[in-house]
């Protein structure tokens, strides 16, 4: 072992707590576990009660610690978890687990299959956040400005939740309640995403407004299409931090299907799905121009979707 | 808070050590093992500059927990030139190209720059700048570090770096 002897040992403990800049200034002293199962980590996270979090990459929770936004008195870190990992496909869906990083995603061909995934995958934060950051995290913290819930509700995905009574089942469209509440009861984990994969020939788009690298987007668009004779079959919309919850445009994706996505009908759908929304104002810009800023990226993304359509 | 045992390879050698659940793994390796070259810029994630590799993966060490990396294998700047001092064809390439300026963020822009490489041998100035997009140089000098990169991919191929015509 390598020990540090000719520099002075910062106090440690809490009595550091107050000091700026000192080793743990700002995260409360917790209890780590390493489960090494599904069943383990959620009988932990019963047994240790509403203050222990599950750790998955870390990326939002560790900085929610440092900012005193999440003082957990128990990490239950995920990361140990072999059944959590990896990407498989069964019969008509890909199913990613919970602790998957964005990387994986970036360089995996079944997550090819769906290819929104990974465009969406590219734009979240920096590469070694990607790393570390897992499509679970992203999609189970309940942040309306994560990048994969509103793809989730484009896609249609649905959610395994993993509790102490065993598995549950929940629509994406039905998880989000509010910013930071979800469907996920205490003791709960989401275990894995169950993706139908989209026919081939299917157009996509993730359109996402953003001030600079590793920034949450101004507003972002997901689109997924289906074209035939010049008409929109199908379509789907969701729209990202631009609400408390991620949203999915419903409506606006109802007006777009049967047409030629001609101008006029364009128009239409972005006015339903800018109605919808209800950004706050923030560093970002005023809630006006993030509405207005919602549709741009819907048209785009609509263009850019049609245009990969077979 | 209880201490727990962590045992991780760093550069080659098998560490241990006593840390609590909530010690960064940036000040694991700064204070315990006095391995100063990775960085603490921003400790918030965005700057990059506190990048070590862990089992393979660029990552800030100021947003993984010491614990987290119990059994990993971890390699820092100190740990990129050859053992006889010999410096790497990415460390060369900084100082040939003028990569650095105050220097800072230098640890971090090459130990990211090491896994693009690896990933990456032969990348295009667009994918050097959106693979070192999770590092930032506040002398503002991307221009010469997006060389040294490209110099260092050459040398590594065996080619001959060409600067790209102005």
């Amino acid at each position: 072992m390598i020990i540090c002897r000719d520099r002075r040992r910062k106090p440690e403990g809490p009595e550091a707590g107050g000091r700026q800049g000192g080793r743990h200034d700002s995260r409360r002293a917790f209890a780590y576990h390493r489960p090494k199962s599904i069943a383990e980590a959620v009988a932990l996270l019963s047994e240790l009660g509403e203050d222990a979090r599950p750790l998955s990459g870390g990326h939002s929770l560790i900085r929610m610690m440092k900012l005193r936004l999440a003082k957990p008195s128990d990490l239950v870190d995920l990361g140990a978890i072999a059944e959590l990992k990896g990407i498989r496909e069964d019969g008509p869906d890909i199913v990613i687990g919970a602790t998957t990083t964005q990387h994986d995603l970036l360089g995996s061909a079944l997550a090819a299959r769906t290819p929104i995934l990974v465009e969406a995958a590219s734009v979240i934060a920096d590469p070694q956040v990607r790393y570390l950051g897992t499509i679970g995290g992203n999609v189970a913290n309940g942040d309306p400005g994560n990048d994969m819930p509103a793809v989730m509700m484009c896609l249609g995905a649905t959610f395994q939740l993993a509790g102490k009574g065993g598995e549950r089942r929940v629509a994406a469209r039905d998880f989000y309640q509010g910013a930071y509440f979800t469907a996920l009861e205490p003791g709960e984990i989401l275990s894995a995403i169950r993706i139908p994969i989209p026919p081939t020939g299917h157009g996509y788009a993730y359109e996402k407004l953003k001030r600079k690298i590793g920034d949450y987007a101004t507003a972002a668009a997901a689109v997924l299409l289906t074209m035939a004779g010049g008409r929109a079959t199908t379509c789907s919309i969701g729209l990202t931090n631009v609400g408390e919850t991620p949203l999915w445009a419903e409506d606006a994706a109802r007006i777009l299907v049967g047409s030629s996505l001609d101008p006029a009908t364009v128009k239409r759908a972005v006015a339903a799905a800018e109605a919808i929304t209800s950004p706050a104002s923030d560093t970002r810009g005023p809630a006006a121009y993030r509405t207005k800023m919602a549709g741009v990226m819907l048209s785009r993304a609509l263009e850019r979707a049609r245009s990969r359509a077979r | 808070m209880p201490k727990t045992h962590v045992s991780m390879t760093v550069n080659g050698k098998l560490v241990e050590g006593l840390v609590e659940p909530r010690t960064l793994l940036i000040h694991f390796l700064r204070e315990d093992l006095c391995l100063t070259g990775p960085h603490i810029g921003c400790e918030t994630t965005h700057c990059g500059a506190c990048t070590v590799d862990l089992d393979g993966k660029s990552v800030k060490a100021c947003t993984v927990f010491a614990v987290q990396a119990e059994g990993a294998s971890i390699l820092t700047i100190e740990g990129i030139a050859a053992p006889d001092g010999t410096l790497h064809a990415l460390q060369e390439g900084f100082r040939e190209m003028h990569g650095l300026q105050c220097g800072f963020c230098t640890p971090g822009m090459i130990t990211r720059a090491y896994r693009l490489l690896q990933e990456n041998p032969n990348p295009s100035e667009e994918e050097i700048r959106h693979g070192i997009s999770g590092n930032l140089c506040r002398c503002t000098g991307y221009q010469n570090i997006v060389k040294a990169i490209q110099y260092a991919a050459a040398k590594m191929s065996g080619a001959q770096f060409q600067e790209a015509a102005e």
